[in-house]
Formats: C-alpha cells, structure tokens, sequence
C-alpha cells in the first residue's frame, strides 16, 4: 500500500473563480450599499467643467481593511482564463447582510456584476465607470453681511449641558 | 405671521410660520409634539422610551411604533452609508443623528397638513422650510463660521427642502468614526447637507461626517444632495452642483 494518500485533483479555474466571486461579493455590496436610498440609479456625475480642479481621494469611504474603493479590486488577468457564462457565488455574510454575487464573463473578462439577493431585494446591474470623479471646489470661508432668516450650525449646546445649567439654575433659586 | 423660539431637546427649537392665519395654538401644537417626541427619546431622562429599553427594561419589539421607526431608519442609514452610521455607542443605543431631522419634519408635516405653506422649523440648525420668507424671497439660511460663531460665511437660498449641519465644535458629539472610535474627526470642522427634506439631510449629514473629509465625496456621489464642508484650515469644499442654492 502506497504511504502517499491520493491527494484530489486541484481545479485552477473553479478556484479562480470562486476568488473572483468572492472578492466581487464585497465590492459591489459595496456598490449596492451606495445605491440603497430612495429610488434612483447610482450614476457617476458628469462635470460640467472638465477643467475643474479636484481635489479628492480616489476612494469613497476610509477603511481599516482594505476592500471598499470605486476601481475594481480585482486585477483583469490576461488570456480567457474565464470561460464565457454567467456564475453565481455562495452566499455570503457581508456583515450587514447576506450578498449573492452572479458573474457574467464575455470575451473572457468580467462584463457584469450582479448582487441576487440583497435583504431589501434589489437587483443591481452596474457597469463602473472608471471615469466619472466628482467635481469638488474649493473656496476659504468669508464672514456674509448679508441678513439671513435663520442659521445652520452644529448643535450649539448638548443636552447634558442643559441639564446641568438648569440643575444650576434650580439650586440658585432655593 | 408668528415666530416663536424655545429650548428643548438641548436646543433652541425655532418656528416661523408666514402664513397669515397661524395661531399660537399651531404653534403650541408643534413645539408639543417636539417635547412628547423628547419624552420618548432623550438619553438624559431616565423615564425615557429610548433609557428603559437601553437598560433592558424593554425589549425592541414591545418598543413604541415610533421608536420602532427610528430604529428602522437607523439601520436603512447604515446600511446606505456602508456603516458610517451607527448608533451603539458603548453598548447603548443613541438615535440622536437621526431622530432630530426625523422630528423635525414630522413637526413641519403637521403644518402642512393644517395647510400652511410658508414657514419654517429649526430645531438647532437642522432647518425644514417651505415657501418664502416675509419677504416673498427663498428662505435664507447662513452657515454658521465655526471659528466666530457669530458671523456667517455662506448664504443658501432655499426652498421646500432640508439643511443639516454636523460639526465638531461643540461638546458631546454624538458623533464617531465606527471604524476608528479614537478618531478625533479634527479635520473636518462642519459639514452642511442640502436634501430633499431634513430628515434626509440629517440622516446623511451625520453619516458623512463620520467619513472624514471623505464625507463631501459621499454628498457630491448622492443624487439629489449637496454639501458645504469646513476644515480646520477654513477652507470649504463644495458639491459641485450647490451652485443653485447660492444666494
């Protein structure tokens, strides 16, 4: 009897895809995150200024791990090591609920990535586009003379001030 | 024409209502609602809906339908902002960056369903206007400078719609990076949200705040929003469609 056991056959392209899909899961719940508010598509914004200076990240959100960003977190590999189809992913906990990604592969790349299955149940079908960036401006800030009806600014006081000053107030009375 | 101010919620709570035929009993009828509204989610009182259910006296689903509906929006928000809005904090729950804009529009739907159609609520810079001012022009509301707070340093010509100001100069934010809690946030001073009403632009306001300077990024990829974020150089960034809200 042989001492090696017959070890099973490892499958490249299964493995391939199931990192692909896996690593699609979370972006594009990513994507659909964005996307969960009321109505509407998630479009990129097309500048009105192409001159427009931009001084933005290229990410939207700042995370620890690294996985959220609008580029594609996965590199195109060359070659049709993807066979053309449409593949659906495992389940997956994406911590704020279960995602199901569906691939299509046309031409051997990735052309197509849907989230089945999102808790509110929305299909998605995004195509990124790598070129759209938002066009931010930038100004310093300059006191207004102008007469105003009312003004917005963050919370001028918190409740537990308040509390403490009408506390205050109470025991100045007695 | 009325005009009336008071404190609550730990804020001045402002109401202006154009309309010719306001009574101080519409008022009154608003700033009511506002107080049962604190009744049942201040962290300060110990009687509260929100302090019985963090100190497990009752269980969410025994909770009122408003607070059920707090909740509910509270977790759509986080889920919409890949999590930058949470409210546990040190294990308890604290709805405050959403229940202000939700009451706040509550109060102003109340007015309208009375028929009023100029007018006003302000619950401590979280603004819900409509129609025009006694002027006959937009509602202009200022930014406030958040290193003079008593000048202004931008003007907004609005109309039916909500402005929400988060910052970080005042104490006890209730505001954290979930992702980073020893984030001090310190870059970003103030950032102001423009949304189709306030309960919208609150909800948003307080979840991009959390984002750091990526928060404007967020408001300018949101359809249907804008924003006016101050850093702590005193520079401001702009969406890149605020323009029509200039004055």
């Amino acid at each position: 009897m042989s001492k090696f056991a017959h070890k099973p056959r490892f499958d490249l392209g299964l493995f391939l895809k199931k990192t692909a899909v896996s690593g699609f899961v979370v972006f594009s719940f990513i994507l659909y995150v964005l996307d969960q508010r009321l109505g509407g598509s998630w479009q990129a914004r097309q500048s009105p200024n192409p001159g427009a200076q931009s001084n933005v990240s290229s990410k939207v959100f700042a995370r620890p791990t690294p996985q959220a960003s609008i580029q594609p977190t996965i590199t195109p590999v060359p070659g049709r090591l993807y066979k053309d189809g449409t593949y659906t992913g495992l389940k997956e906990d994406a911590l704020y609920g279960l995602v199901q990604v569906q691939v299509t592969i046309q031409s051997g790349r990735m052309a197509n990535v849907q989230a089945l299955d999102y808790p509110q149940d929305r299909r998605t079908s995004r195509w990124i586009n790598s070129q759209a960036i938002p066009w931010l401006t930038s100004e310093a800030i300059q006191a207004q003379s102008a007469r105003v009806d009312m003004i917005s600014g963050a919370t001028l006081t918190s409740q537990a001030f308040i509390e403490s000053l009408q506390t205050a107030l109470d025991s100045a009375r007695s | 024409m009325l005009h009336q101010t008071r404190i609550m919620m730990g804020m001045p709570i402002t109401v202006d209502i154009i309309d010719k035929w306001a009574t101080v009993q519409d008022l009154g009828a608003v700033f009511d609602y506002l107080d049962r509204v604190d009744q049942k989610f201040s962290l300060f009182k110990d009687t509260s809906e929100i302090s019985r259910i963090n100190r497990g006296e009752l269980g969410l689903s025994s909770a009122s339908h408003d607070m059920q509906t707090v909740l509910l929006l509270s977790q759509k928000t986080r889920m919409e902002t890949d999590g930058y809005f949470e409210i546990v904090h040190n294990g308890e729950l604290d709805p405050t960056g959403v229940v202000k804009g939700w009451a706040v529009y509550n109060a102003a739907i109340l007015l309208r369903e009375q028929g009023f159609e100029n007018f006003y609520v302000d619950a401590g810079g979280d603004i819900q206007a409509y129609g025009k001012n006694a002027q006959g022009q937009l509602w202009q509301v200022g930014i406030r400078n958040p290193f003079n707070l008593q000048q202004v340093v931008k003007v907004l010509a609005i109309s039916d719609c909500g402005v929400a100001t988060s910052g970080s100069y005042v104490r006890g934010s209730h505001i954290y990076n979930p992702y980073d809690p020893a984030d001090s946030l310190a870059d970003v001073i103030s950032l102001t949200v423009i949304g189709p009403n306030i309960l919208e632009a609150d909800r948003f306001a307080t979840a991009a705040f959390a984002m750091g300077r990526d928060g404007i990024t967020f408001i300018e990829w949101l359809e249907g929003f804008e924003g006016y974020m101050i850093d702590r150089s005193g520079i401001a960034t702009l969406t890149s469609g605020l323009g029509r809200y200039l004055a």
